[in-house]
């Protein structure tokens, strides 16, 4: 069987277990899309009292704000397996059978869970991208619609190489970390304003270190017509959620040392 | 009522909590992380505004790292170990006891919160109030309470918000043993506190129309009446009537509470065997 193949096993079989709770899956959902909502609510709020930030219209953020969720939505349902490895998988010593098998880890680490309760931050993220078409009055043509697939594809990749990086952090720590939150959810809360509101130290992290910029923020310039606070060339502001994929790539590469230098804890 | 196995319980939930240093220091890097951006997104929409505000950046940036420092004050999720009782049925042993039930969990709950919160607290007041100036972000730094008065009311703010934080911690709890399952009431506190605290914006920014209502809610009481208090956005007669509503309610939801684990615990139904 391919990758894919066997893949999609996986999702099968963990789509049929969380179906075994109907209940629990909804009051879930729908207490993430609440959870989730209010924070937009919060945005709201602000900008009837202030206008603008910066220059930048509530329209306008909403778009930022609809893109990074619905990424990170899609990214944090994949990557269950990277999310909880260090407690799942090394503490117990669980990654023994995972390296026995003739599979990449990596493979069976995505096949681990698809959360399907992360539909409510999704759910959210797409009404706001439908609020903010509305307000803005967007026409999705081709061009726009490449420009945000590619913003969220780029996203997406870049969120799960950073839960990887979390996961190798765990064959020196046992544990997982709660530190990768910073990049993870500490990484969608900034992106969802423009970063020219940030100052240059923090705006040039998440554009050169953890390429958040690059996937979302630059394509999204791209679709409303501004060309940024550099006056980036066109094709450069297209290509760069291209990025988070090298991003993903790094990461897969410090994977594999990890892997090398793993010991089992065993039991 | 006898006190001592209530102060028991206390003491040693705190003992157990106080372990868990390395998770307190990495859950401390998050929150200053977070904290900064909040801050530099204030910074942002202060900038270009020319009306007047509920009030000034100095004190929204104050508003946020008190937030930061008091976060796990706050009812974000049942005690983990008391849905787990009720599922093995183990609950059957804390029913034995020779205690209140609701105040045993009840005093369980406020150690959990205060052991948490006390390092937290310190280590985010260093942080923020003395290591930012020194670095040269003075702008962004956790101001001292306006004056005498402040400071004295909110150190009574703060008790009653760990009290008003338990009472309602204790009605998810309550929620677990109906359900047997921390999930439904751990998916549904959790945007309530978000919404009606002021822990995701400070409440006097949303529209004057509703100020009144956000007032009076209980969860006014977890932030927004608190740390008003503290930079001197509510002061004289106004801080003692917001004092009064976080008593009040504390009152209302530790009584109302006892009467259904009361009830619910006459028709609870041990698990397991």
């Amino acid at each position: 069987m391919n990758a894919l193949g066997l893949y999609r096993r996986y999702v099968g079989a963990s789509l049929r277990a969380q179906m075994q709770y109907p209940g629990s899956f909804l009051m879930i959902s729908i207490g993430q899309f609440v959870a989730t909502f209010v924070e937009f609510v919060g945005i709201w709020a602000l900008f009837r009292r202030f206008g603008q930030i910066r220059g930048w219209s509530f329209a306008e953020i909403a778009l930022f704000y609809g893109t990074i969720n619905v990424s990170f939505a899609l990214a944090d349902a994949i990557s269950r397996g990277f999310d909880v490895f260090g407690t799942e998988f090394v503490r117990t010593g669980n990654f023994d059978r995972l390296l026995l098998r003739p599979r990449a880890t990596t493979l069976q680490l995505l096949g681990y869970e698809l959360r399907l309760n992360r539909v409510g931050r999704l759910m959210q993220g797409v009404l706001v991208l439908g609020i903010a078409t509305h307000l803005l009055g967007i026409e999705w043509d081709v061009r726009k619609l490449a420009l945000i697939v590619a913003a969220v594809a780029g996203s997406v990749v870049l969120f799960v190489g950073i839960l990887i990086l979390q996961a190798t952090l765990a064959f020196w720590t046992i544990e997982s970390l709660e530190i990768a939150n910073t990049l993870t959810y500490g990484g969608v809360e900034a992106a969802q304003y423009p970063l020219d509101i940030y100052s240059r130290w923090f705006r040039n992290f998440l554009i050169f270190v953890v390429p958040i910029g690059c996937v979302s923020y630059f394509p999204i310039l791209r679709l409303l017509g501004h060309r940024g606070p550099w006056q980036a060339p066109g094709w450069l502001l297209d290509g760069a959620p291209l990025c988070g994929v090298l991003f993903l790539l790094m990461s897969l590469c410090v994977w594999r040392i990890g892997v090398r230098h793993y010991t089992s804890t065993g039991t | 009522m006898r006190v001592r196995p209530y102060l028991t319980v206390f003491r040693m939930r705190f003992a157990l909590m106080l372990q868990y240093r390395a998770a307190a220091l990495a859950g401390f890097g998050t929150q200053c992380w977070w904290g900064f951006i909040k801050v530099m997104v204030f910074a942002a929409f202060f900038r270009g505004t020319l009306t007047r505000q509920p009030m000034n950046l100095a004190q929204a940036i104050t508003y946020v790292w008190l937030g930061q420092a008091f976060l796990v004050l706050l009812p974000w999720a049942a005690d983990p170990e008391i849905a787990e009782m009720v599922r093995t049925g183990n609950v059957a042993y804390d029913r034995l006891r020779p205690l209140d039930t609701y105040f045993f969990w009840y005093v369980r709950a406020m150690a959990w919160m205060v052991a948490r919160a006390v390092p937290r607290c310190a280590m985010m007041f260093a942080f923020a109030a003395i290591l930012m100036p020194i670095v040269g972000l003075g702008d962004w730094r956790l101001r001292m309470p306006s004056n005498l008065e402040a400071s004295a009311l909110f150190a009574g703010a703060i008790a009653g918000v760990v009290l008003l934080s338990s009472a309602l911690v204790m009605l998810v709890n309550l929620a677990c043993v109906i359900t047997l399952s921390e999930r439904g009431a751990n998916a549904l506190i959790v945007p309530l506190v978000l919404a009606l605290s002021g822990s995701i914006v400070p409440l006097p920014f949303f529209p004057n129309w509703m100020q009144p209502f956000l007032f009076v809610q209980p969860f006014a009481g977890l932030v927004d009446i608190p740390y008003r208090i503290y930079f001197g956005g509510l002061s004289g007669w106004v801080a003692i009537a917001g004092l009064a509503q976080m008593f009040g309610w504390t009152i209302v939801l530790v009584f109302g509470g006892h009467r259904a684990m009361t009830a619910a615990m006459n028709r609870l139904q041990v698990q397991g065997g």
